[in-house]
Formats: structure tokens, C-alpha cells, sequence
């Protein structure tokens, strides 16, 4: 990867975290509603492992922490704030919200909010990739919480079975909202759990960019040269609390906290390419400066100049507003 | 026009649409190599091949997920439920993910798939095999739900419902597989909305909507002998309901029984008789009389089954009493 890229995707980082970090303001004042979770402290994941897939391309797919992996499968980030505020112009035209992003236009088929849903969705879509012999693949994130619901094991043997081209990707936080892995969970290395339905798999460290893409490529090939799914697990954490509600501090340790803050993904990146001499303490200062500039000047104002769906509108995307009579009628009775 | 059984319709209907878009598949418990539990894909595996009729495992939830994404992906997945009882396994990919997925992507994303199921008692098969549910589907917003009496129906709407763009639940019946009817050779759609009046008639409105809509007709029958004029309704679709149709019919006869085979509550028959309090209260010369099952979990025993399901003569009852001859 060459210095304007690492560099491009420093600045990728910081401008998520950014947004994220935008958008607790914004809940904060009320510019958004309902259920908020932030990624904050997992960037690494969805960016490296997107890095080395085909963003647009490739079918994605995941759970209720989804504006990010939106965005970097080439959701416009300006789409996705108008979503959180609830407008027209939103990524789902303010029918959404926070945990159901959508952008088909690039391949982004949504955020879902039931735990575990997303499995049997993303094997579908490369259901289809497979069935249309195309050379996509679908890559479904979920957190370590999902893999207890039955779709995650009925998903597996399915995908198994068919060969399907998933690539499953645990974003191993340790946590299921307030539930420590260990105190739901039998088996704490996700990746193991799928040796039973005959899955190739690994573990790695989510926090170090560089590693997450060097193992997300073999995952990335491997799937996409037809060799059937592969199941990916990286240990990331997140830095803020599950939601907008829950209080970390009643579950997770204080010294817990603060060994993982010094595992910070933009944290080691930046380090690492200042070492390399891609970049300098100037340059981070500027990139967050301009990262900010870019989401306040562009992003929020979007937002909340866009306007708000139309109420005249409530009962549209129901089902086909222009539906074909020659299927649905009405039948015509004679009287 | 030939005679064919209702299973042998929906097979055809399945055959024309695998034919018709190499992106239609089948997928389901045992509906490829041994062609379904009812013969409704029978020779098709051979035919198409088993990636286009797939066999699934015992994971009802999650491949009626997988039909659902392969849907947003372009495919026209019909996806089989072996019985209406295993569909609560598929119901939240089905009516958490599928129904709302157009809506909560602001219609940018799309699911077109049809989910066929068997919904109805059949001979004693006990309280697991033998629930009706159809409400449950009729109650979701983004659903069209259909209930086809015939091989006509079957097979016109089963076509329509692959074709169109929405999620479409057809709910078929176990003692209906075997029934015939002539069916026009040539190609044909139903559509998937519209009720259909079966039976002219003056004095009476009865509606049911799959098996029962041949109760309806029996009791319309013995009716006539009594020398009341039956018009009998089959709704086709439980979602949308067809109003126009009931209330026409109601405001000419003015009076009203709605037949089905489930338990009352929260029901189809308690949906279509609110309708005709709201759209032609009225019209109405009688109180409106519901005909269902008892409110028990269905019986194993052949004379508790009987009690518990109604039958022609209850509904021939029924439409006495809202006659006010009994
Ligand atoms: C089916 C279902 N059950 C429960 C919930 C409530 N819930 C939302 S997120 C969550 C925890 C999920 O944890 P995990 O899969 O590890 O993902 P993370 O939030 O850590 O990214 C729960 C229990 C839900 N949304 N859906
Ligand atoms: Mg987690």
C-alpha cells in the first residue's frame, strides 16, 4: 500500500470517529431520536476488512451499528447524517433511522436491528451472487452477541452446505450490551465455533489496521475464489456504551477501559505512520481539523437544511406504489 | 381446458415461472428430489436442477431469511413452509426483516418473494399440524396475502405472486390438494386482489375465504330449498381486503355471515365484519354472525376434531339464525 493510501485511509478513520462523535452531539441536543449506538473504537474492522473487499461491488450487510459501515461501503456520509436527523434526503428517506441505514445503490442492503437477522439476509445475497455466477461476494459484520441466536447456526450449515460466497465477519467487543462473553457464552474464541459446521476461520487482533487487512485479503480471496464461506473474528472493543443509555462503568472494569484506550485504532495507525514517516504530528493535527471542517460545513448542514419527509407521504414503500394490474387487479366482478 | 387437482396447478405454476426467469428458484423442506410433502414441485428437481430447486434443512427461519436477502439481490425466491404451524419458526425473518424492508429502506430496496403454505386442519393431525394463523400474516403491514379455493386460483395467483414486486404469502389447505377444477391450457394470471362472488344471490351475504368458502356454498344449497337466495364471497386475499366487493353485496342483501375455520378472536371474520359496521352499518337488517372453530387447540380424536371445526351445517345454522328463522 503506498503513502497516499495509508494516508487516505488514516484520514478515513479520524473522519469516522468524528462523525460518530458528531452524532452523540447531535443526539445530545436532540437533532436525533430513537436508539443510537456508536462505533467508536472499532473503525479498524470495518474499514480494513471493506479496504480489501470491492465496496460497491460486493453485497454488505449488518446489524444496528451500521452508519460506518455504510459509509465506507459508499453510503455519502451527508445521506447517512440526513438519516439520523430524519429527513427526505436520508439514506432511507427518514423511514429508518440509525439502525436501518440503506444504500442499494452501492450494495449496502442495510442495517438490522434483530440481533443475529443479518446471517440468513447475507447468505442470500450470495445465494444470489452465486446463482448470477458473478465474482461478488457478500460480507455480513455482527457482533459476538449475534452468534447465540439460532439464525447464526442454521446460517452456517447452510452456507456450508452450499458453498455460498459469505464472508462472516465477528466483531468480537466482548460484550452483548451489558453481558460479558464469558457470562453467555460457552465458547469464548468465536472463530472455533464454526469448526462444527465445517467453515474455515481465524482470530485477529481488530485494532491494528494493518492486520485486519492482511487478514481480511486471504478471507476476501478465499471467499471469492468460490471455496465456499469463511468466518473472520476480530477482537475490537468499543469505546463508549452499547447505546445512549446503558452506563459502562456498571459492567465493564475502569482498568479494562483503559488498556483497550491504549489500544486505539487511530491511536496505533497514526504511530505507526509517523514512524514510517508518512506523517507528521502537523499533518494528524490538520487532518482532524479538516475531518471537522468537512462534517460540520458539509455533513450537518445537509442535514439540517434537508427537509422532512412528507406526511402526505406516511403510506408510501408499504408495498410497490406502481404495481403492474396484470398481477395484482383487482379482480372485476360483475354485479 | 383440461381437469387438474390443486396440487398439480401450483406444480404447473412453478414449472411456467422457472421456464418464464432464470432468476426464479424454489427452496423448501423436501420440495426438490422427492417433490414436496403435498407433490406441489414434483419432477421439477429433475427438471431444473437442484440450484434452482433447492432442499433445504429443517431451518425454517433462516432460509426463509436467505430467500428473503437472495430476493433483495434480484432473485424470485418461493420459498415452501411444509405446514402453516412451522411458519412461527420463519416469522421473524419473514415479518421483522421481509415485510419492512422495502418500507424501512424508503423503497430503495425491494424483496420479492412468495412463501407458500398449507393452512388449514386436515384429518386429525392434533393441535401442531393444525393451525390456521392466516391473521397473523393479514395483520402485517407490508404483506399481500392470498387464499387461493381452486386449481384456478392456485395456479393464476401463485404466477401473479412470483411476478409481482412485494412479498405475497399464499396460504394453501391440506384438503384442498386433491380437489379439481378445469384450468384453461393456455397461460393465465389471477390477480392477487379482488374478492369473487361465487354465487348470486339476494337475501344473504355469505363470506369465507379458502376451505370455507365451500361450506358457504353447501349451506347456500340447503338454503335455497328453504327459499332463501345465498350470495356467497370468496375474499380470495386476506390482505388487502377487498371492501367494495363486501359492502355492493351487503348493501343488496343486507344481511351478513363471514365462515372460517379459526378460532374467533382477533380473526378474519371479526376484520370483515368491523368493515361492514364502518362502510354500510346501515344497510344492515340483522345482527352479522361469525361461523369459526371453538376456542380450543385443535383435537386429536376424529369426533373432538369434528366438534371443533365448523362445518356446512354450521354455517347453514348461522345464516338461519341471522335469516331470524331460528
Ligand atoms: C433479537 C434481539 N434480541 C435482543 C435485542 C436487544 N439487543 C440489541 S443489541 C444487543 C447486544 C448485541 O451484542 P453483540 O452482538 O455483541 O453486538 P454489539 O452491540 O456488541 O456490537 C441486544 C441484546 C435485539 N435487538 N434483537
Ligand atoms: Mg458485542
Amino acid at each position: 500500500m503506498d503513502k497516499a493510501d495509508q494516508k487516505r485511509l488514516l484520514r478515513e478513520m479520524i473522519f469516522f470517529r468524528r462523525f460518530e462523535e458528531r452524532c452523540f452531539e447531535a443526539y445530545m441536543e436532540h437533532k436525533i431520536g430513537g436508539f443510537l449506538h456508536l462505533y467508536a473504537g472499532q473503525e479498524a474492522v470495518a474499514t480494513g476488512v471493506l479496504e480489501m473487499a470491492r465496496p460497491g461491488h460486493d453485497y454488505v450487510i449488518t446489524g444496528y451499528r451500521d452508519h460506518i459501515h455504510a459509509i465506507k461501503a459508499g453510503a455519502p456520509a451527508r445521506e447517512v447524517m440526513a438519516e439520523l436527523y430524519g429527513k427526505e434526503t436520508g439514506s432511507s428517506r427518514g423511514r429508518g433511522g440509525s439502525m436501518h441505514i440503506f444504500d442499494p445503490t452501492v450494495n449496502f442492503m442495510g442495517g438490522y436491528a434483530l440481533v443475529g437477522q443479518p446471517f440468513p439476509l447475507a447468505a442470500g445475497l450470495a445465494l444470489a451472487c452465486k446463482h448470477k455466477k458473478t465474482d461478488q461476494i457478500a460480507i455480513c459484520f455482527l457482533g459476538d452477541g449475534a452468534n447465540n441466536q439460532g439464525t447464526f447456526h442454521e446460517t452456517m450449515n447452510m452456507a456450508s452446505v452450499w458453498k455460498l460466497p459469505v464472508l462472516f465477519v465477528c466483531e468480537n467487543n466482548q460484550y452483548a450490551i451489558g453481558t460479558r462473553i464469558d457470562r453467555s457464552t460457552a465458547v469464548l474464541d468465536q472463530y472455533k465455533r464454526v469448526c462444527g459446521y465445517n467453515i474455515p476461520s481465524s482470530q485477529h487482533d481488530g485494532q491494528d489496521i494493518e492486520q485486519v487487512m492482511e487478514a481480511a485479503k486471504k478471507a476476501v480471496d478465499h471467499v471469492r475464489s468460490g471455496k465456499g464461506p469463511y468466518f473472520i473474528e476480530y477482537m475490537t472493543y468499543r469505546t463508549r456504551g452499547h447505546s445512549m443509555s446503558d452506563k459502562t462503568a456498571v459492567y465493564r472494569p475502569k482498568e479494562e477501559e483503559a488498556k483497550w484506550a491504549e489500544r486505539d485504532p487511530i491511536r496505533i495507525y497514526g504511530a505507526k505512520l509517523k514512524k514510517a514517516g508518512v506523517v507528521t504530528d502537523e499533518d494528524i493535527k490538520k487532518l482532524k481539523k479538516d475531518v471537522q471542517d468537512e462534517i460540520e460545513n458539509d455533513i450537518i448542514k445537509f442535514a439540517e437544511e434537508s427537509p422532512a419527509p412528507r406526511v402526505e407521504d406516511l403510506n408510501r414503500y408499504v408495498l410497490d406504489d406502481n404495481p403492474d394490474p396484470r398481477w395484482i387487479g383487482p379482480l372485476q366482478n360483475t354485479y | 381446458m383440461a381437469e387438474i387437482t390443486y396440487w398439480e396447478a401450483i406444480r404447473r405454476a412453478h414449472d411456467e415461472e422457472l421456464a418464464n426467469d432464470p432468476n426464479v428458484i424454489v427452496m423448501g423442506e423436501d420440495v426438490g428430489l422427492i417433490g414436496g410433502t403435498y407433490k406441489a414441485t414434483s419432477g421439477l428437481f429433475q427438471k431444473y436442477g437442484e440450484q434452482r430447486v433447492i432442499d433445504t434443512p429443517i431451518s425454517e427461519n433462516s432460509y426463509t431469511g436467505i430467500g428473503i436477502g437472495a430476493s433483495m439481490a434480484g432473485m424470485r425466491p418461493i420459498i415452501e413452509i411444509m405446514s402453516i404451524n412451522f411458519a412461527l419458526l420463519a416469522l421473524d425473518t419473514l415479518i421483522n426483516a421481509g415485510a419492512k424492508i422495502r418500507y424501512m429502506s424508503g423503497g430503495r430496496a425491494t424483496c420479492p418473494f412468495v412463501m407458500r403454505t398449507p393452512g388449514g386442519t386436515a384429518h386429525q393431525l392434533a393441535a401442531q399440524h393444525s393451525a390456521r394463523l392466516a391473521r397473523v400474516f393479514m395483520s402485517t403491514s407490508g404483506l399481500r396475502v392470498v387464499t387461493p379455493r381452486g386449481p384456478l386460483d392456485a395456479c393464476g395467483m401463485l404466477k401473479s405472486a412470483v411476478r409481482c414486486n412485494d412479498p405475497v404469502i399464499v396460504i394453501e389447505h391440506e384438503r384442498m390438494y386433491n380437489m379439481k377444477e378445469n384450468i384453461p391450457d393456455h397461460e393465465f394470471f389471477r390477480p392477487l386482489e379482488g374478492a369473487e362472488i361465487v354465487r348470486r344471490g339476494t337475501d344473504i351475504t355469505l363470506i369465507g375465504y379458502n376451505y370455507s368458502v365451500y361450506l358457504c356454498l353447501e349451506a347456500a344449497k340447503r338454503l335455497e330449498k328453504d327459499g332463501i337466495s345465498a350470495e356467497v364471497i370468496d375474499l380470495r386475499a386476506l390482505k388487502p381486503i377487498d371492501r367494495e366487493t363486501i359492502r355492493r353485496s351487503v348493501e343488496k342483501t343486507h344481511r351478513v355471515l363471514v365462515a372460517e375455520e379459526d378460532e374467533a378472536a382477533v380473526g378474519v371474520g371479526s376484520e370483515i365484519i368491523s368493515t361492514v359496521i364502518e362502510d354500510c352499518f346501515f344497510a344492515l337488517d340483522a345482527q352479522p354472525v361469525r361461523i369459526h372453530a371453538a376456542d380450543v387447540p385443535v383435537p386429536y380424536a376424529e369426533n373432538l376434531e369434528k366438534a371443533a371445526i365448523p362445518n356446512a351445517e354450521d354455517v347453514y345454522k348461522g345464516a338461519l339464525k341471522v335469516m331470524g328463522r331460528i
